[in-house]
């Protein structure tokens, strides 16, 4: 770890002050920046410490949604009684990452910047153009197990290792945030991530000096609630595979169908032609294939990682199965 | 005084079990537990030292060529940074157990990406993990090191190979054949406690707190490393966590933090990153395996056929002993096995528990599968039919042999289903359900130890050698061991082990503690008893001494006349080794459930049944075996180590991606041991445990993804994008 | 007035190097060795303290961020004259072998229990909103951040649910 500058945010303007300039960065929970500084993947020379701005609350919104504050902890949300009964899709995808441990203290906004697992970029004795633009992307010919086969680069095939925000992504969850003059802004969960293209170091929308102050969600929509996340084991290892899915059915024929898909791009993947293709018919195999085909229509293996292409398939076949079963 | 015992014939005597105290075998919680759960046990790196500087390794960023420049001017500004050693002497791998002399040094010639350089020494630890992530090194890369063991022409390991028979003609006129070659990853150790050393220099004498399993010969490497007599040198190891055969040998740290103590006038202590502990500790060697298995009509082996292909870096003698059970294990007249072994530039290869069986017994036993689906018969019963009389290349009789309990008692236990059934006979929703079994083997292996037994004059007892306890219950056996001599409580022994002042044991390796330092501490308890006896004029053979009282109502404190009476017992393998095959055996059973989307594997429930000898404690020999399970299932569905094809580094060195088995991986476990006496085995009739739980266990649960989803997989880890290649389309 | 950190009761001032973690903290300045460090990553669950009644990696965690904090570590749980019951029943199961994963683990699952008993869902409840029970299922699954290399998991569920059902939970 390098040494660094660290001040205690007692507000969030402060908290947005003391994040200007190059190289400060913010820490919340910690577990994935200091994982990254001990590795000194991560460098900033200044720490501003968000604890204590105030972040955490989780409350109703008017439209009858819920806000969910930055700081609010992964557990806080996952046992919240609203999230429990309205968002359920929400509570499992956070309940299938990490650990008890780990969900106590990240939190809502650094899960939604919490970087890859990609083993090129975690050592810094290899290349990595998200790391050290223009140094080569190690995993490419190396290798490529945990990595990307839909949306990736001649640049970087990343994956964005998260559970929550796959879950956010098919509940078309909405993203707070706050600029260094004040401003605030809200963006889709669905295009806070970004694909690596040729700007692979850039993960999400953020602009230096911005912080997520939360993430709202709409007002509830029922359905049969599903996350469903292949691991090599049965807890405590990130997605190979993962399906966030809302669901609904009415008299035999899918009325909602909204899926997104961790494991497989460099953001949680949502396609809105799933849910087209879906809804107005009825469960059959023939149609899983076809939301199948939609979804891995460009996917791009690179050897290793061949294997997502039909896991995912399947998976997707697992979920819709389940799914159509209990909304029926 | 010194009593010398070298077995060299079988003892059936089973003195033990003539003793009254009723202690030996008792399932007795830890000696050192309450240390252990309330967090004061100390390890290695834990020892309040004062002043006591930090040191983390830098490591090799080429595969193979020479360090041309340390420009230690790049970090010796930084703050707090005292030195940086790059002195000739650090050892660049760690030594291979039983070495006995340094392993690999001069850092400035690299071997492997990952390869230490160099120690960067500062004030704090902070501080110096910095400044070692700031070390300018330059280099002179030699190209094209051979990473790959398919990418060189592997050298034949002549003391492994059998050619008996023709194995090409019992093929040939087999009624029943299989000719199937599997494949396992590489390995690795994981301990949870990382490599740690805490070196002090006084001048003349080195004394090193360290993580090791083996002082005896521990002592003699880092003697031979730095260049002192063994004289001056001290190790103590008082508290192990966990060492699974990458602590058998002196490691990095340790000679490095001696090196800075010795150069810099004060203690340093040095412990690896856990990605140093996976990058340039051991690893378990991945292997190409062909099994060649020839039956007559009644599934009766006529021929065998094992040959394999391990890898290791250039200069290491170890080569994973892949064939170690093979030899023996089955009958079959014709007979072909050959080990070779690969030279290339990826880290070292050595001991990861139970070297050899932990990967050559799953593929043997999933070869067996298929022969016995092949033609169709229980596989528990091709097993029985298979038993040799004697070691089928060497005529040796075995020293007991518990295979066939094994089988029958675990096969009932189990509720095994021996069939003829057919894979995908059961599914429960999403999920394929299944069973599998396999044989156990782990050759038993002995070595010699010293232990010194004092009875004090109050009455209790102080067992010491320099023996470890890494987690197996050596304290506590031993303590069981003298207090069942000595008619003692077992809380009336105080054991003190891990520290090179006392006499020397076996250390812990290849399953060997318990039954050679034990036989140390039995000799010299006999040696007591039997001046006891003298000074209370009664036969050894007929002293009891069970609670502190002879027969005749003399206690021990009479005995004793206020006096202290110690022995050293000196045990030695002997001849029998030659006249023997001793080995543990045991068999597996194994359901599992696989998912028929996404291929994911979860085992439902899992039974061990063995023999090994004497249980000298029904608690902790448990643990050992289901310790074994676990890692069975780790070997089975989770474990991998990967390696870049392009500069031979270890990509996936951290526990997030190198996946021990979690918690949730691991069912109910059931054990059932076997009883037994080996009257070869050792002078206390014990063979080794803590390795048999995971010789076979893989294949158990192979078998059963098998029979639950009709995918067979040749190879190991059977992870769920190798489960989903293979299993049939529904 | 400094910052402190309070630690098993007693408050302590927090070190001037914000590079170093709540783990080293313990461990270094504190000589409460107890806490281990078996990855230094949160890959393996060894450091686990529980802090505000929380159990948390203390790896991943900067001392500097516990101003004011309450942190427990094994030695606040019990001692050898008067252990917790969570570690007799550890020593009792054979719930560890080499021991380094033990303090981790039993903090754990003495946080755990808590959890349990808040009703809180895990990746294993059937149901988000049903109560919830200390069945082996549900211990496995709260307990995989607890790694153990010796295999020992089989007795630490054992241990666990031995004290699960003395509670009441």
């Amino acid at each position: 770890m390098r040494p660094f500058q660290y001040d205690r945010a007692r507000t969030l303007t402060d908290a947005v002050q003391i994040t200007q300039g190059e190289d400060a960065m913010a820490i919340a929970g910690g577990t994935n920046l200091l994982d990254l500084m001990k590795l000194q993947v991560e460098t900033p020379g200044k720490l501003a410490d968000i604890n204590r701005v105030g972040l955490g609350e989780i409350a109703d919104t008017d439209g009858g949604g819920l806000r969910i504050g930055a700081l609010a902890t992964n557990t806080a949300t996952a046992v919240h009684p609203r999230v429990r009964a309205d968002y359920p899709v929400l509570s499992r995808a956070i309940l299938a990452g990490a650990t008890q441990q780990l969900r106590n203290k990240a939190t809502t906004g650094g899960n939604l910047c919490q970087r890859t697992r990609c083993y090129y970029f975690m050592n810094i004795d290899q290349p990595c153009n998200k790391r050290e633009p223009g140094s080569g992307c190690g995993a490419l010919d190396g290798i490529a197990k945990l990595h990307a086969v839909l949306g990736a680069s001649g640049e970087c095939i990343a994956t964005y290792p998260g559970d929550m925000a796959v879950a956010l992504s098919a509940l078309d969850a909405s993203v707070e945030i706050t600029g260094s003059d004040g401003m605030e802004r809200t963006i889709p969960v669905r295009d806070f991530h970004c694909l690596p293209g040729d700007t692979p170091w850039r993960d999400n929308v953020l602009e230096p000096g911005e912080i997520i102050t939360a993430v709202t969600l709409p007002a509830p929509v029922g359905g049969t609630q599903l996350y469903r996340k292949v691991r090599e084991r049965s807890s405590y290892a990130f997605a190979l595979v993962s399906v966030a899915a809302i669901v609904e059915m009415q008299d035999g024929v899918f009325t909602r169908a909204d899926l997104s898909f961790g494991g497989l791009a460099h953001k949680p993947w949502h396609d809105p032609r799933i849910a087209q293709a879906l809804v107005g018919n009825a469960p059959s195999a023939q149609l899983f294939d076809r939301a199948a085909d939609i979804l891995l229509e460009e996917a791009q293996g690179h050897g290793e990682n061949d294997f997502k292409i039909p896991l995912a398939r399947r998976t997707l076949h697992a979920v819709l199965e389940q799914a159509s079963e209990n909304a029926a | 005084m010194s009593v010398h015992f070298k077995q060299d014939e079988p003892d059936t005597s089973n003195r033990l079990d003539d003793m009254k105290q009723g202690v030996i075998g008792a399932p007795l919680p830890r000696v050192e537990g309450m240390a252990k759960v309330t967090g004061t046990a100390p390890y290695a790196a834990e020892y309040p030292v004062e002043n006591c500087a930090e040191g983390v390794l830098v490591t090799s960023t080429i595969t193979r060529g020479e360090v041309t420049r340390i420009d230690k001017d790049s970090v010796l500004s930084m703050p707090g940074v005292i030195a940086v050693i790059d002195d000739e002497r650090l050892i660049t791998r760690p030594a291979q157990g039983t070495a006995n002399e340094a392993p690999q040094q001069k850092p400035k010639s690299v071997s492997y990406w990952g390869q230490p350089i160099a120690l960067v020494v500062a004030e704090t630890f902070e501080q110096a993990r910095d400044a070692a992530k700031h070390l300018k090194v330059e280099y002179r890369e030699d190209e094209g090191a051979p990473l790959s063991p398919d990418a060189v022409e592997p050298e034949e390991q002549e003391g492994e190979t059998v050619h008996q028979g023709d194995l090409a003609h019992a093929m040939a006129q087999a009624a029943h054949s299989v000719d199937v070659t599997f494949t396992t990853k590489g390995h690795s150790s994981a301990a949870m406690e990382p490599h740690a050393a805490i070196a002090q220099w006084d001048g003349e004498c080195l004394t090193v707190h360290a993580s090791l399993q083996m002082l005896n010969y521990n002592i003699t490497e880092l003697a031979d490393a730095v260049g002192l007599a063994e004289s001056k040198v001290r190790l103590i190891s008082r508290f192990v966590g966990g060492g699974f055969g990458s602590k058998l040998g002196i490691s990095e740290d340790v000679v490095s933090a001696s090196l800075a103590a010795m150069q810099l006038g004060r203690p340093v202590r040095v412990v690896l990153s856990r990605q140093q502990v996976l990058q340039c500790i051991m690893r378990r060697s991945e292997t190409t395996q062909r099994f060649r298995l020839a039956a007559d009509e009644n599934g009766r082996l006529t021929g065998f056929g094992h040959e394999a292909l391990v890898s290791n870096l250039p200069g290491e003698s170890f080569a994973e002993p892949v064939l170690q059970s093979s030899h023996f294990l089955y009958a079959g007249q014709n007979r072909e096995l050959m080990l070779k072994l690969a030279r290339i530039h990826r880290m070292t290869a050595g001991s990861v528990r139970a070297p050899g069986e932990a990967v050559g017994m799953p593929a043997l036993e999933g070869a067996m599968d298929v022969l016995a689906r092949k033609i169709g018969i229980d596989p528990v019963e091709l097993r029985l039919r298979n038993i040799p009389e004697d070691n089928p290349e060497e005529g040796l009789p075995f020293s007991s042999h518990k295979l066939a309990e094994c089988l029958r008692q675990g096969a009932e236990a189990f509720g095994w289903d021996p069939g003829p059934r057919k894979p995908r006979h059961t599914r429960e929703g999403e999920w394929w359900v299944g069973t599998g079994m396999a044989s156990a083997a782990r050759v038993h292996n002995v070595g010699e130890a010293r232990a010194r037994v004092t009875l004090k004059a109050d009455g209790t007892a102080l067992v010491e050698t320099d023996m470890t306890d890494i987690g197996t219950g050596t304290y506590t056996i031993l303590a069981q061991i003298a207090g069942e001599m000595l008619g003692l409580d077992p809380d009336k022994v105080l054991v003190e082990l891990g520290d090179t002042r006392h006499p020397r044991g076996s250390g812990s390796g290849g399953s060997w503690g318990a039954a050679s330092t034990g036989s140390a501490v039995y000799v010299a308890c006999t040696a007591l008893r039997e001046e006891l006896a003298r000074r209370a004029g009664i036969a050894e053979d007929e002293l009891d001494l069970s609670n502190g009282r002879t027969q005749t109502g003399q206690t021990l404190t009479d005995l004793l006349g206020g006096k202290d009476m110690a022995r050293e017992g000196h045990y030695e393998p002997g001849d029998i080794a030659a006249d023997f095959t001793a080995s543990g055996f045991g068999a597996f059973f194994a359901q599992v459930r696989v998912n028929r989307f996404t291929g994911e594997t979860r085992v439902d429930r899992m039974l061990g049944a063995f023999g090994f000898g004497r249980v000298l404690n029904h608690k902790t020999a448990r643990s050992q075996c289901i310790g074994g399970i676990t890692w069975s299932i780790g070997a089975a569905l989770t474990e991998a180590l990967e390696f870049d094809p392009r500069d031979g580094h270890l990509v996936n060195c951290d526990l997030a991606e190198y996946h021990v088995p979690v918690n949730r991986d691991v069912p109910d476990l059931e054990v059932l041991m076997v009883e037994e006496r080996d009257p070869a085995a050792s002078p206390i009739q014990a063979k080794g445990i803590g390795e048999l739980g995971m010789c076979g266990g893989a294949a158990a649960i192979g078998n059963a993804i098998f029979d639950a989803s009709g995918a067979r997989i040749f190879d190991y880890p059977m992870t769920p994008d190798r489960v989903l290649a293979t299993m049939p389309v529904d | 007035m400094a910052e402190t950190i309070s630690i098993n009761g007693t408050a302590h001032p927090i070190p001037d190097d914000p590079r170093i973690t709540l783990l080293d903290f313990l461990r270094h300045d504190l000589r409460l060795t107890g806490t281990k460090k078996g990855c230094d990553h949160g890959q393996c669950g060894a450091c686990t303290v529980i802090v505000n009644g929380m159990r948390i990696n203390s790896c991943l965690t900067l001392a500097a961020m516990h101003e004011g904090d309450e942190v427990t570590t094994i030695e606040g749980l019990g001692t050898p004259d008067a252990p917790s019951p969570m570690q007799r029943a550890f020593l009792e199961n054979d719930g560890y072998q080499c021991g380094y994963c033990t303090p981790g683990q039993i903090c754990s699952a003495t946080a755990m229990l808590g959890e349990i008993a808040n009703g809180w869902p895990s990746d294993a409840s059937e149901t988000l909103d049903g109560p919830i029970e200390a069945t082996g299922d549900e211990i496995r699954e709260r307990m995989s951040g607890n790694l153990c290399r010796c295999g020992a998991y089989a007795n630490i569920v054992a241990a666990i649910r031995g004290v699960a059902a003395e509670e009441g939970a």
